[in-house]
């Protein structure tokens, strides 16, 4: 039985008696990994469960970062404590990031009830962080009644994001029709609300005719049928209703015992990956040319071919050359 | 880090170019938006556990704003995070600003690669990225 380390402790005691700067601390650790991420991970386990995860995603420029910090109003007028975490991508070329999401959320800066924290994705594909189910799991430790996640909106890769969250909110604009085929086959997979943003806008009501007899079409009876809900975030319109959607989610979730059945799938799924990363490192140390350079010359020279090449070094036996 | 603009003033390009400045160089950079009180920065660089806070400040009020947002940092106990200053600071200004807590100081003219090598020095850690 390893040691804890006495400052992941403190911390955590201290994040859920209300400190924001140990649960800032505490997030920061989870997002640098290493023993104590798997520590503080280890701390919090145990205490997760009361949280219910939201995920939101759509294009940029849909007006995401807005409806969050509207949803979160609602759940303020509802007395829900929640977090929002704000998901940017990183610079491919010098890994850093403009986290800006959270100068649209001004109205709760001041509301002790609302911790946002922004996150950079540093390289991980699907719009999230890599940290992102350790934060998760840290902000339902800590207290928080709905944890928001707000991910960087692709539309054309594949998002992690319902493998993340309870229930997923898909935000479109009007004329979506506009869109590529791929990208909108994903997005129905994955939603279980829409929300058309900015929908005093053209086309609101065709986009919606669109999305409901695409939905109309897939999907077996006994599955849950996304609802569509009309919204205009800056003007706070459209939002109670989206909400009230969110909520008949979690309720046929939860009346269907599927909610436990996917939080724990979803768990299993994030030992999968993080072990399938870690081995896929370790592995790419092991197989690095520097390592094998009488190999590598080998192929050059056309006495091994590549797949003889890789099986030499999975097996670890030496090869024999075409010339011996 | 956190790209701060304190008090009344509302010129935010500089900002917002330091800002870009710094994502290039690898920086995570949170940009908090104009007339924001030192309490609301405080609070911002609790929940984003950033290393470095800075400040830009354009109205010429950088001695009081500096003292209040060091003693809002306290108050949230934002340990470690070291605040820079930049904007129009007079150079005799600079001694009075370091004494009340500042890492640094960018008065308006510093160079941009003069300013980001600086940021950089102050976190020591040339791989990761820093917030």
């Amino acid at each position: 039985m390893t040691v804890q380390a006495p400052g992941a402790e403190t911390l955590l005691e201290q994040a859920r008696a209300g400190s924001e700067a140990a649960l800032g601390r505490l997030l920061s650790q989870v997002e640098r990994g290493g023993e104590t991420a798997r520590q503080i991970s280890q701390l919090c386990h145990p205490l997760t469960g009361s949280a219910y995860t939201l995920g939101i995603t759509g294009a940029p420029g849909s007006g995401k970062s807005t409806l969050t910090s509207s949803l979160a109003s609602v759940l303020r007028r509802k007395e829900q404590r929640l977090a929002i975490v704000a998901i940017d991508p990183s610079s491919p070329n010098s890994g850093g990031a403009i986290l800006g999401d959270r100068v649209r959320m001004t109205d709760h800066a001041e509301d002790a009830g609302v911790f946002i924290r922004s996150m950079a994705t540093r390289g991980n594909l699907g719009g999230l962080s890599a940290a992102t189910a350790a934060a998760i799991r840290v902000l339902d430790a800590a207290g928080f009644q709905w944890i928001l996640i707000e991910t960087v909106g692709v539309g054309q890769v594949e998002l992690d994001i319902s493998g993340a969250a309870d229930s997923t909110l898909v935000v479109v604009n009007p004329g979506w029709g506009d869109e590529v085929q791929a990208a909108k086959a994903g997005l129905l997979e994955i939603a279980d609300v829409f929300a058309i943003n900015k929908a005093d806008r053209e086309g609101a009501n065709q986009t919606e005719r669109e999305l409901r007899q695409m939905l109309a079409l897939q999907g077996s009876d006994c599955a849950w049928k996304a609802p569509v809900v009309p919204t205009i975030a800056t003007r706070h319109k459209g939002v109670e209703d989206l909400f009230a959607s969110v909520e008949s989610h979690r309720c046929w979730l939860e009346s269907n015992d599927e909610l436990d059945r996917r939080r724990q799938s979803r768990q299993w799924t994030e030992v999968e990956h993080l072990a399938i990363s870690r081995i896929v490192s370790e592995a790419r140390a092991m197989i690095s040319p520097g390592n094998h350079p009488d190999l590598v010359r080998a192929v050059v020279e056309k006495s091994v071919d590549p797949v003889s090449a890789a099986e030499a070094l999975i097996s670890g036996r030496p090869l024999k050359s075409k010339h011996e | 880090m956190l790209v701060a603009k304190p008090g009344l003033d509302g010129h935010d390009r500089g900002a917002k170019i330091v800002a870009r400045a710094l994502r290039d160089a690898g920086f995570e950079v949170i940009y908090t938006g104009i007339r924001k009180e030192p309490e609301l920065i405080a609070r911002m660089a609790a929940q984003e556990d950033v290393d470095i806070v800075g400040l830009s400040i354009l109205s010429g009020a950088h001695i009081a704003l500096t003292r209040s947002t060091v003693a809002a940092l306290k108050k949230a106990n934002v340990e470690g995070a070291k605040i820079i200053v930049g904007g129009t600071v007079p150079e005799a200004d600079i001694p009075k600003l370091k004494e009340l807590g500042a890492a640094d100081v960018f008065p308006t003219g510093t160079r941009m690669d003069d300013l980001v090598a600086r940021c950089k020095a102050l976190v020591g850690n040339a791989d990761a990225p820093d917030q």
